[in-house]
């Protein structure tokens, strides 16, 4: 990889570069992955007929989670406290599966906590089924498809007319909680809002439309499927832009910067201070003079 | 160079333990017997201002060479130019500053000297001539003796204080009842923040939160066209609501509010009723809704009332209905101020 | 006492100063000394003595950050636009085209992205002013806890209160310009800070605002302060600062060869503006550092300010966080009362306490002055131990302040530690009231502890790590004896006296005026000096040193006494670095000094002293 990167990451809105004929390439490998993938699992899909796979899910229901939400998913509320052990999965849909087992957030560790993002414990196969296992319980939204939250189908002013339309949203419905770089922030009794970079798209979006633990719902009608993409849109654009000004701090705001004024700017000012009143060494030897 | 000058006299003051044993004999350092290491060092801080001199060199490159604007040059994904242009001035005045002390510590001749303090006050010789003049003066004056010239001055400059208060009068206009009012009219519709677009209670599930705008914002000016500048920036600080859709039967409404929602779908102001940032961090499970800038926290089920942090009120209830399109609308204004409390607000 | 001011050597050179044969430059010189005399103005001035200590360099850092400061703020005023107009975003940021923004905002992008070298300058801008307040911060408590705020520094001292709270401002006010979404989240907060002030709140805020929050003048208003008003005070403040610290000459720390008359040191000219000037590159080079590789305010990612917008993690910059903290864990308490709003959650922590902090701060030496009545001119620098009270006061106000600065970050705080932010702020409330006390008590207590330390350091020489084994097998530390320099060094600080007041009662049996105000005086004098350890006499160092010339002859077990320098370096040196417990009547300079042996014991605090 080259160090030094002309023009890396951004669209240019004037200019139509020597590597714009790569770029094109670029976009159709781009394209054609897109699609294979989007085609791949579908075929997958076809090789394993839809009731064996709920079946299947039922299967690995009842072994993994059915201890807090029921053997048919109706959720159990706790003999002791009469709290909600699991919720009620029906109606929840597929996308809300893929989320929280697809993130790791499910199984959980210890019902009652907030749920963390941690490896999954399942495989995508098995995700899949169990998905298709929940879907069959009540309708809920599906998991969606990576056309709808992707902006490659676009032209080169829709992207950016899309991603600025996003930030707008993202800083309206999405930073109050999630910070205005994603970082996440403090939520009541112990909350949080979770670090939303590096985060799959297709996660995001089913974050959005199904609420995950504390979060609000955003429905189709609340956020269209469109500004839900742009929302993502404007996120990737975040990520692929150089970072300007350098080191990010940790993208948590003035707390962060004042610390490093502290640590790095006074620490460091203040070491040159000692050696420049330091003694010097000393000989033992004294001067002739001349 | 004679030694006797630089040991001054300890000074006994009583049961002082200890006396003072004077400066100790000057000591020399290697740069100042040793040609060889003197040498060095003076190579050591040359060589300094010279990577100085390149370091400069290079920021005037920089300058040149990184691209900002449309087509920001980048080194290991962080922006060049700044990376470059800071990376070169910091290298080449760190070094310039190393160099300079570096001189100053080894090279410069390093004997300690003394100097002698003087009390910081004046002598009282001093103080006696500089009373007696002034007094002097006031004298001559006869500021004392004419108390009408002194008392019609006084009186004078007085006023001369009270001006430049006055100057500043035309800073604001008088608030008026400009608190006391939002842009909501009975019947405006509830309007999506950004796109602007209406609601309707089908749009909305459970769980939904929508950050909306007075339709106002759209079509409030004169000729039906958007609110811009001013006017919009202070709608916006006033009208800003958040809609919330729960369970029906987990809202327990105050006397008088048991229509302000609808199906579910409540409304509350953005404002914090603290000092004023707009919120919206809502926990979906337990309807509680937290300010980001001082942590109150609000019960949307609740009438938005306080039940943590600094704010003393309750959230601003916008009561709503559906009008005939189905789409959701103001009933009124709100009935008390938004935003943050002020004196005359009782 | 006088001493002859013509022994005092004032040179370094072995030949004396002459007049070198004319030059260009000497008669430029000479033209401008024609008009101006320069040189009698200067002449006290070239070869003026600076004492050489780490801790004498934090206000430079200060100073030095102010000149970045000056110097990066004028090349961002020549593309700033200091307007709340309405504009389109048309720069080269894609994240933002096309959106309605202020001016100041979309000329801050342009200085950001269009500008060669702007993001930079705006960051190094930033980077000095968050160094600016720290470095006057840390040189404050430098100040204090030594004890140079005495006289005759007492007013240098209130100039400094006032350019940290100048400081302060001026960085509010600057971070306020680019009216980006958490700098305009500040102004709206600010804007309910005003609107708490009882009676003329509502008015003050329409008055600031050019009309209702956000109106379209609070901008320009801001610009103009930060770039002239404020800049222009604290311009002043510093020259007056810098102007006392020559008139009264800098402080300096005990040592040999230093007394309340004089200043030992390196001269100004070359070895001071040497140093000084070559800090003021490095100063400015690590804030290029910091504005080169730190990111600081990256305004584009928060857009423009739009009143129902916000994100989490809206803090101040860090000097404004610990009224934040108060703001944040204050708990609602508001009074309503004849149709009259009393917002004491707003009142209290943002406008009342800082405040009160403030005054405190500002009068610190006036009533420690009265406290110890203490009417002498002190040069001559205090170890923090030394002035235990002071030091425990001004860690306490530390703590309280930390507290108020860690809960104006309890949103980050909850979320790194994975703690909860109502549980940090119960917390919080209880700990500001208590930290300040537990950290006053400790620190009170480890003071007069250290005190204690030197004197057993004092009277029976320091731990040398040597174990020695007698005759009859039991072990013991060999302790040696102090450099004679350590221990004058140990011994040069004053003995407190607590203040006794009178009877209260005068000779007709009617109460003194300013009797109960003397008794409460007494009291804190008390708290303040009646624990401490005083320095030895002259007479308990005598004895202790025949006590350890005994305890080595027994020790030792060799054919001669041991010196106490068998395990050190002391050989090696050739400079005179004579021992304590060695001749002493015979050191150098110092022959008046014996004479007043007897004189100790009258000030005897023998209660303090173990081992006898």
């Amino acid at each position: 990889m080259r160090l030094l990167n002309r023009s890396a990451g951004r669209l240019s809105r004037y200019r139509r570069r020597p590597i714009a004929g790569l770029a094109v390439l670029m976009f159709g490998l781009l394209l054609t992955g897109s699609l294979y993938a989007a085609f791949s699992p579908a075929q997958a899909g076809q090789a394993e007929s839809d009731e064996a796979l709920v079946a299947k899910g039922r299967d690995i229901f009842i072994v993994g989670c059915s201890t807090c939400h029921g053997l048919n998913g109706e959720g159990i509320n706790s003999s002791r406290d009469g709290k909600i052990l699991g919720p009620s999965l029906i109606g929840v849909g597929a996308a809300a599966v893929d989320f929280q087992v697809g993130t790791g957030r499910m199984p959980l560790a210890q019902p009652g906590s907030q749920a963390q993002r941690k490896p999954p414990v399942y495989t995508p196969d098995e995700v899949e089924a169990l998905a298709a296992y929940v879907a069959s319980l009540g309708v809920g939204p599906a998991i969606p498809d990576e056309s709808d939250y992707s902006i490659a189908g676009l032209s080169e002013q829709e992207r950016e007319e899309a991603i600025v339309r996003g930030g707008q949203i993202f800083l309206t419905n999405c930073t109050a909680c999630h910070n205005f770089e994603g970082s996440g922030g403090a939520m009541p009794r112990g909350g949080y809002a979770p670090k939303i970079r590096g985060v799959d798209p297709k996660y995001i979006y089913e974050a959005m439309l199904t609420g995950p633990q504390a979060m609000d719902t955003f429905s189709n009608g609340n956020l269209s499927p469109e500004e839900k993409r742009d929302v993502i849109a404007y996120l990737q654009s975040l990520e692929d832009q150089p970072s300007y000004s350098g080191f990010g701090l940790g993208g948590m705001g003035p707390v962060s910067e004042g610390l490093f004024a502290w640590l790095f700017g006074i620490g460091l000012c203040v070491a040159f201070a000692v050696w420049i009143a330091a003694h010097t060494t000393r000989s033992s030897k004294s001067k002739v003079e001349a | 160079m004679s030694t006797t000058q630089e040991h001054l006299p300890a000074v006994p003051e009583g049961d002082e333990p200890i006396p003072n044993p004077g400066l100790p004999a000057h000591q020399w350092r290697p740069t100042d017997v040793d040609t060889r290491a003197e040498k060095r060092a003076e190579r050591q801080v040359a060589a300094l201002f010279g990577v100085a001199t390149l370091a400069l060199v290079g920021f005037f490159v920089s300058y040149f060479v990184f691209q900002v604007g449309d087509n920001w040059d980048t080194i290991a994904g962080f922006g060049a130019s700044n990376v470059m242009l800071g990376g070169t001035l910091a290298i080449a005045f760190i070094c310039i500053g190393v160099g300079l002390i570096h001189w100053a510590r080894k090279l410069m001749t390093d004997h300690e000297i003394v100097e002698l303090r003087h009390p910081a006050s004046s002598s009282e010789k001093d103080r006696t001539e500089t009373v007696g003049m002034v007094m002097q003066g006031i004298d001559d004056s006869g500021i004392a003796r004419r108390p009408l010239v002194r008392n019609s001055l006084l009186g004078a400059l007085g006023l001369v204080g009270l001006a430049p208060i006055l100057m500043l009068r035309d800073l604001g206009p008088l608030p008026g009842d400009k608190l006391y009012h939002t842009i909501w009219k009975p019947g405006m519709r509830v309007v999506r923040d950004v796109v602007y677009t209406p609601i309707k209670v089908s749009d909305l599930e459970i769980g939904d939160l929508v950050n909306c705008e007075p339709e106002a914002l759209a079509n409030g000016g004169p000729d039906g066209e958007p609110l811009e500048g001013v006017e919009l920036q202070i709608a916006k600080s006033k009208g800003a609501v958040i809609l919330l859709r729960m369970e029906p039967d987990d809202i327990t409404p105050w006397k008088g509010r048991e229509n302000w929602s609808v199906q579910g779908i409540v409304a509350f102001s953005k404002i914090c009723t603290h000092v004023g940032c707009p919120i919206s961090l809502n926990e979906r499970t337990t309807h509680h809704l937290l300010c980001p800038c001082h942590q109150s926290t609000f019960d949307l089920a609740d009438n938005g009332k306080v039940i943590f942090g600094p704010a003393a009120r309750p959230l601003p209830q916008l009561p709503i209905e559906v009008d005939d399109e189905g789409y959701l609308v103001a009933q009124s204004d709100f009935t008390e101020p938004v935003g943050p409390s002020f004196w005359e607000r009782g | 006492m006088s001493i002859d001011t013509s022994k005092v050597a004032d040179t370094n050179a072995t030949t004396p100063a002459k007049a070198s044969k004319p030059n260009p430059v000497g008669a430029a010189a000479g033209w401008a000394d024609d008009r101006l005399g320069l040189a009698t103005a200067m002449k006290k001035q070239v070869r003026k003595v600076f004492p050489d200590h780490w801790s004498f360099m934090l206000g430079e850092i200060a100073l030095w950050s102010f000149i970045v400061l000056l110097l990066t703020g004028v090349f961002l005023t020549l593309w700033f636009t200091p307007s709340m107009g309405e504009t389109t975003y048309e720069g080269s940021y894609n994240q933002l085209r096309g959106i309605q923004m202020s001016e100041a905002y979309a000329s801050t992008l342009n200085i950001s992205f269009d500008v060669r070298g702007g993001l930079l300058m705006r960051q190094m801008h930033h980077w000095a002013a968050m160094l600016f307040v720290a470095a006057m911060m840390v040189h404050l408590l430098r100040v204090f806890f030594t004890g140079a705020h005495r006289k005759p520094r007492e007013l240098n001292w209130v100039i400094g209160c006032l350019l940290l709270i100048l400081g302060t401002l001026e960085g509010f006010t600057g971070y306020s310009l680019p009216d980006d979404l958490l700098s305009g989240t500040g102004i709206r907060a600010a804007d309910g800070f005003i609107k708490a002030t009882p009676v003329v709140g509502t008015y003050m805020s329409f008055f600031l605002f050019g009309g209702e929050f956000p109106g379209e003048a609070i901008i320009p208003r801001l610009f103009t302060v930060h770039v002239l008003l404020i800049p222009g005070i604290l311009l002043a403040l510093v020259g007056a600062h810098m102007l006392l610290l020559v008139y009264h000459k800098h402080t300096q720390w005990p040592g040999p060869g230093r007394t309340e008359q004089n200043v030992v040191g390196y001269p100004l000219l070359p070895i001071y503006a040497a140093k000084a000037g070559g800090f003021f590159f490095v100063v400015f080079g690590v804030i290029a550092l910091m504005g080169a590789l730190l990111s600081i305010n990256p305004v584009w990612k928060f857009g423009p300010y739009d009143p129902s917008k916000v994100t989490a993690g809206s803090q101040p910059d860090w000097y404004m966080g610990w009224p934040d903290g108060a703001l944040r864990i204050m708990p609602g308490i508001e009074t309503h009362i004849w149709g009259t709003t009393w917002s004491w959650n707003v009142l209290l922590p943002i406008q009342v306490l800082p405040m009160v902090m403030f005054t405190l701060l500002l009068f610190l030496p006036f009533i420690e002055s009265w406290i110890t009545g203490d009417k002498r001119d002190h040069h001559i620098l205090q170890r923090p131990r030394n002035a235990p009270t002071r030091t425990a006061t001004m860690v306490a106000l530390m703590t309280a302040y930390g507290l108020f600065w860690a809960a104006g970050g309890n949103d980050i705080i909850a979320i790194k530690l994975h703690l909860s932010i109502n549980h940090i702020t119960y917390f919080m409330r209880l700990m500001v009231f208590l930290g300040p006390v537990i950290a006053f008590w400790i620190t009170r207590r480890w003071c007069i502890s250290l005190q204690r330390h030197d004197n057993d350091m004092l009277l029976h020489g320091y731990e040398s790590g040597i174990i020695m084994r007698s005759a009859d097998g039991g072990y013991s530390e060999r302790h040696l004896p102090l450099s004679e320099s350590r221990a004058y060094t140990l011994t040069a600080r004053g003995r407190d006296e607590v203040f006794t007041p009178g009877t209260g009662v005068d000779e007709n049996g009617v109460a003194a005026r300013g009797g109960r105000l003397d008794k409460v005086r007494g009291k804190l004098s008390a708290l303040m000096y009646a624990d401490n350890v005083q320095k030895p006499t002259r007479a308990e160092l005598e004895e202790a040193r025949h006590h350890a010339e005994h305890e080595h002859a027994l020790q030792a077990g060799l054919d001669h006494p041991a010196s106490g320098h068998e395990f050190d370096d002391h050989a090696l040196r050739t400079a005179e670095d004579v021992p304590l417990r060695g001749a002493h009547g015979e050191t150098a300079g110092a022959g008046s000094g014996s004479t007043s042996g007897g004189a100790g014991g009258q000030h005897d605090d023998t209660d303090e002293q173990p081992g006898h």
